[in-house]
C-alpha cells in the first residue's frame, strides 16, 4: 500500500472521529474532537507539499529534486495555535463546569431572565 | 514605500505588550496608555486614509522580502476605510469602558489592544495564511474579552463561541491547504493571477478550497445557517466588548469582498465569482431570520443582537451583487451598521443599569431619572437601525435597493429588505414603547436607590449616533468615496501590479 493511501486514510479517519466527537453534548468529548480535527488538519497541511522521501528542503548543489519547505512552516504555525487553543478551551470548560456544576454544552437552563447581570455598568460618582 | 502602513498593526502590539509588562496592576496607568494609544491609532488611520485617497494600492514588504515570497501588507482605499472605522469605534468603546467595565476582570486593555492588532492586521494583509494568523490573533483576544467579567453565563456562551471558531479555524486551514496544493502560493495577488490559469483537472479541487474558505468567512459574517453563535455570544459579552464586536462581523464581510470580489473575481477564469451564487440566498435568509428574531425577542439585548444579524443580511445582499454599485452600497451600509450596532449595545447597557431589577427585560418597570434622554437616544438609534429617514440607515437601505433594482433577484431582495424593515420597525416600536411609555405609567423608583452617574458613557453612545448623523449629512461625499473604493476593490489588475510589481520597485530603489 502506498504512503499516499496510508496518509489519506489516516486523515479521513481522524476527521470523521473528530466530527463525531465535536457533535457530542458534553464538553470533554467536544475538546477531544477539536484536538482530533486539529491533528487531521496538521497532517493534511503536511501532505499539501506532496509526499517526497529523502529530499532536501533547502537549495543544495547536489540535489535534483526538493521537498516543499513551506507546508512544514505552516504546520508549525498551525500546531502552535491549536496547542494554545486546546489549553484555553480545557481551562474554559473546567471553569464553566466548576461554576455551573454541569458539563453540558447547551445553555438551556440559563435562558431565563435578563441577559445582563445585576451589576452597574458604570461606577457611581 | 511608506512605513506608516505597518503602524496600525505595530502600535496596538507594542501597546498591549507595554500594558502587560509595565502597567499590570495600575488600572489608572492602563487607562491613560490605552486611551492615548487608541487616539493615536485614530490619527494614524486618518493619515493612511488620506494617503490611500489618491486611489493607488500600496504594498508594504515586511522585512523587504519580495512578494510573493515574503509577507505583504496592502493599503488601498478599502483597507484604509476599514482601519479608520475600526479606530474610531475602538476609541469610543475604550472611553466607554474606562468608566467601570475595565475593572471587572484583569487585562481588559491589553486584550483590547490585541483585538485591535488582529482586526487591523486582517484588514491590511495581502497573504491569506497571514490572514489566518491575524484571524487567530483577533479570536484569541476576543475569547478573553468575551469572558471579561466572568460568570456562569459567559463561561457557557464562551465555550460555544470558542468551539465554533476552532472549527472555523480548522476549516480555514483545510481550505488554505487545498488552495496551496493547487496553486502553490499563499499571496493573494499571486493567487489572483494563478486562479485564472489553473489546469482543467484542478478546477474542482480549487473550487472546493475556495468554497471551504467562503464557509469560514460566512461563520465570521454570521450568514445563515452559520449565524447561531452571534446572538448567544453578543448577549453574554459585556457591553463595550459587544460594541467592539460590531466590527468583527465586518471582518468576515471584508474578507469575502477581498477574496471573492478581487482574488476569485470576475477575471479568475473558470473560478470567476465562485462564491457569488451562495451569497445572496444566504443573505436574504439571514435578513429574514434576523427580522423575525427582533420580533420574537423578550429582552432588549436579544433584540439588538438579532437586529445585528439582520443588518449583516442587508449588507451581504448588497455585497453579493459583486458589482460596483452593489459594493458601494454595501460599504456605505457597513459604515452605518457598525455604528448603529455599537450604539445600540452601549445604550442597552446604559438603560439596563438604570432600570434596576428589571434590567433589559421588555416589561414595564418604574421609570428612572432622565429617562427622556435615553428614550431619545434609543429612538434615534432604533430609527437608524430599522432604516427610517432621515438617518443613515434609510440612505443605506435606499442604496442597497437601488443597486439591486436591475438584477435577476430584484423581486426577492426588495420584498425581503422592505418586509424585514417592517418587522424590525414593529419590534423596535414595541420595545421602545414598553421601555419608555408603559414604564412611565408605573410608580417612580425611590430616589435613594439611584446613584449619581457620570455623563461620559452616555456621551460615548451619543458620539456613535452623532457619527450616523454625520454619515447622513455628508452622504454625498461619503457615497463618492465608497464608489471609488468599490471601483478599486474590484480592480484585480491594479492590485496585482501593486503587489507583484513591487519586486521591481524594491530592486530599482536598491532597498
Amino acid at each position: 500500500m502506498s504512503m499516499e493511501f496510508l496518509l489519506a486514510s489516516a486523515i479521513g479517519t481522524l476527521t470523521a472521529a473528530g466530527v463525531y466527537m465535536t457533535l457530542r453534548a458534553r464538553t470533554f468529548p467536544v475538546i477531544i474532537g477539536l484536538a482530533l480535527l486539529s491533528y487531521a488538519v496538521n497532517l493534511f497541511l503536511f501532505t499539501m507539499g506532496r509526499l517526497v522521501v529523502d529530499r532536501p528542503p533547502i537549495i543544495h548543489p547536489l540535489a535534483t529534486t526538493y521537498t516543499d519547505p513551506l507546508p512544514q512552516a505552516l504546520v508549525l504555525t498551525a500546531i502552535v495555535i491549536s496547542f494554545g487553543m486546546t489549553a484555553l478551551i480545557v481551562v474554559l470548560a473546567l471553569r464553566s463546569f466548576l461554576e455551573t456544576g454541569s458539563d453540558n454544552v447547551a445553555m438551556r437552563e440559563m435562558n431565563e431572565g435578563a441577559n445582563i447581570e445585576p451589576r452597574s455598568g458604570e461606577a457611581p460618582r | 514605500m511608506s512605513h506608516w502602513i505597518v503602524a496600525p498593526t505595530l502600535l496596538p502590539a507594542l501597546t498591549a505588550a507595554y500594558l502587560i509588562l509595565f502597567a499590570r496592576n495600575d488600572i489608572f496607568h492602563q487607562r491613560i496608555v490605552s486611551v492615548a494609544a487608541t487616539l493615536m491609532l485614530v490619527l494614524v488611520a486618518f493619515g493612511l486614509y488620506q494617503l490611500a485617497g489618491d486611489g493607488e494600492s500600496r504594498a508594504y514588504l515586511l522585512g523587504n522580502w519580495p512578494a510573493p515570497f515574503g509577507i505583504v501588507q496592502v493599503l488601498d482605499r478599502l483597507s484604509a476605510t476599514m482601519l479608520l472605522l475600526t479606530a474610531c469605534l475602538a476609541f469610543i468603546v475604550v472611553v466607554y469602558a474606562i468608566h467601570g467595565w475595565d475593572r471587572r476582570g484583569r487585562y481588559f486593555h491589553a486584550l483590547f489592544q490585541f483585538q485591535l492588532l488582529g482586526i487591523n492586521g486582517a484588514f491590511l494583509t495581502g497573504d491569506f495564511f497571514n490572514l489566518f494568523v491575524f484571524f487567530e490573533v483577533m479570536l484569541i483576544a476576543s475569547y478573553g474579552l468575551m469572558l471579561h467579567g466572568g460568570g456562569p453565563r459567559r463561561l457557557k456562551a464562551g465555550f460555544q463561541y470558542v468551539t465554533i471558531n476552532l472549527i472555523g479555524s480548522t476549516l480555514f486551514l483545510f481550505a488554505v491547504g487545498i488552495i496551496y496544493s493547487v496553486t502553490g502560493t499563499l499571496n493573494m495577488a499571486d493567487l489572483a493571477v494563478k486562479a485564472g490559469q489553473v489546469a482543467a483537472g484542478d478546477v474542482a479541487l480549487l473550487r472546493t478550497g475556495a468554497l471551504l474558505l467562503f464557509m469560514v468567512f460566512a461563520i465570521k459574517a454570521a450568514l445563515v445557517p452559520l449565524h447561531w453563535w452571534l446572538p448567544t455570544t453578543y448577549a453574554a459579552a459585556s457591553a463595550p466588548v459587544a460594541a467592539l464586536f460590531a466590527i468583527m462581523t465586518k471582518v468576515g464581510a471584508y474578507s469575502i469582498l477581498r477574496m471573492y470580489g478581487l482574488v476569485f473575481g470576475a477575471d479568475a477564469g473558470p473560478l470567476a465569482l465562485v462564491a457569488a451564487p451562495w451569497v445572496i440566498p444566504a443573505a436574504v435568509v439571514t435578513l429574514a431570520i434576523g427580522a423575525v428574531g427582533v420580533l420574537a425577542s423578550r429582552t432588549l439585548l436579544d433584540l439588538v443582537c438579532f437586529s445585528v444579524v439582520a443588518s449583516m443580511g442587508t449588507l451581504m445582499i448588497a455585497l453579493g451583487l459583486f458589482d460596483e454599485v452593489g459594493i458601494a452600497a454595501a460599504l456605505y451600509y457597513l459604515l452605518h451598521s457598525t455604528l448603529a450596532g455599537a450604539a445600540l449595545f452601549l445604550l442597552v447597557d446604559l438603560i439596563a443599569v438604570r432600570r434596576g431589577r428589571a434590567r433589559d427585560r421588555l416589561n414595564a418597570a418604574p421609570p428612572f431619572p432622565r429617562d427622556y434622554v435615553y428614550g431619545g437616544l434609543f429612538f434615534l438609534a432604533a430609527i437608524a437601525m430599522v432604516g427610517l429617514p432621515p438617518l443613515s440607515g434609510f440612505l443605506g437601505k435606499l442604496l442597497v435597493l437601488d443597486a439591486a433594482r436591475e438584477t435577476a433577484h430584484a423581486g426577492v431582495i426588495w420584498a425581503t429588505v422592505l418586509g424585514g424593515s417592517f418587522l424590525m420597525l414593529v419590534g423596535f416600536s414595541r420595545a421602545g414603547s414598553v421601555l419608555f411609555w408603559k414604564s412611565a405609567a408605573q410608580p417612580p423608583q425611590e430616589e435613594e436607590d439611584e446613584p449619581r452617574r457620570r455623563m461620559l458613557p452616555t456621551m460615548a453612545a451619543s458620539a456613535l449616533i452623532a457619527g450616523m448623523v454625520l454619515l447622513s449629512v455628508f452622504a454625498g461625499p461619503v457615497s463618492h468615496a465608497v464608489t471609488a473604493t468599490a471601483q478599486q476593490a474590484l480592480d484585480t489588475r491594479a492590485y496585482v501590479e501593486a503587489v507583484l510589481g513591487s519586486i521591481k520597485t524594491a530592486r530599482a530603489t536598491g532597498l
